[in-house]
């Protein structure tokens, strides 16, 4: 059931992807270029899919449990350190570099570019190496 | 309010009712970078990571195929970009634990002080490379909005 939970939460964010502009690279660096010719569309992505997280989650969040599962599986820390930092700081570069993080990445393989499969396999590099040498 | 503006708010409107689903029947984060790094390491329970990764490329499908959004242009920069900038964002995310879906739209939903700081740690990094390649070396606007 977990599957079933999956595939239609995948299927909404897929098509909410695809709608928002978030999978066009030139929009996501165009939004990224303040320096330059602005496009803040897609302060509108975030803005609105926040609003429905801050409501949705303090309503499903006083259930004792999930629907399928007996407990929820939520991050246990608060607190902010230098790793999440400068993680965050990596991933910002590589996206301001090639416009795309990685759920934008996986649904533009449908758009068939093969740079675009070269991202997601150099991002699944990546992933291994912070896996294995930063993190053992 | 134009027509990009408007499905801009509705894409985010399905990303974070996606985001609640997902809460609401598995009690578990939206996050793409984690779902994808544990469904491609067979990582803990890795069926339902699969079924939402296949159903986020179906859903997409159906937003360009059945809905008729318009495919986006080709973007700009080509192949040294793809391979250093999914090089760099696979060692960010996992080192930060999360991406824009996963610190940006379900971190800030939960009011996480880690996923508010490393949103607006991503985002400043992003706009100054933005800044960086564009302004100042001056490549990168080929295709163009």
């Amino acid at each position: 059931m977990t599957s079933l939970a999956g595939i239609f939460s995948g299927l909404l964010f897929g098509f909410g992807l695809a709608l928002s502009g978030m999978t066009d690279r030139n929009k996501v660096l165009g939004f990224l270029d303040i320096g330059g010719a602005w496009q803040p569309a897609l302060v509108f992505v975030m803005g609105s899919a926040v609003l429905v997280t801050l409501i949705g989650f303090r309503t499903v969040r006083r259930m004792p449990r999930p629907v399928f599962d007996t407990r929820f599986h939520l991050p246990g820390r608060r607190n902010i350190d230098a790793r999440l930092l400068l993680g965050a700081a990596l991933f910002g570069i590589g996206w301001g570099l090639y416009g795309y993080c990685p759920g934008p990445a996986l649904v533009s393989l449908l758009y068939g570019e093969p740079d675009t499969l070269l991202f997601i396999v150099a991002m699944l590099v990546g992933m291994f190496l912070s896996h294995k040498v930063v993190q053992p | 309010m134009t027509t990009e503006h408007w499905m801009a708010t509705g894409g985010g409107l399905m990303i974070g009712a996606a985001a609640v689903l997902l809460m609401l029947g598995t009690g578990r984060i939206a996050g793409i970078s984690g779902i994808t790094w544990a469904a491609a390491s067979l990582d803990g329970p890795v069926l339902w990571r699969w079924m939402f990764l296949i159903g986020l490329l179906g859903g997409a499908a159906a937003a360009h195929g059945i809905a008729g959004v318009p495919l986006p242009a080709p973007g700009p920069l080509d192949t040294p970009f793809a391979l250093v900038g999914g090089l760099v964002v696979g060692l960010g995310v996992k080192l930060g634990n999360g991406c824009t879906s996963g610190h940006g739209v379900c971190g800030i939903g939960l009011l996480s002080p880690r996923s508010l700081a490393a949103t607006l740690t991503f985002m400043a990094s992003g706009v100054a490379t933005v800044f960086v390649v564009r302004q100042i070396l001056g490549i990168g606007l080929g295709s163009g909005p």
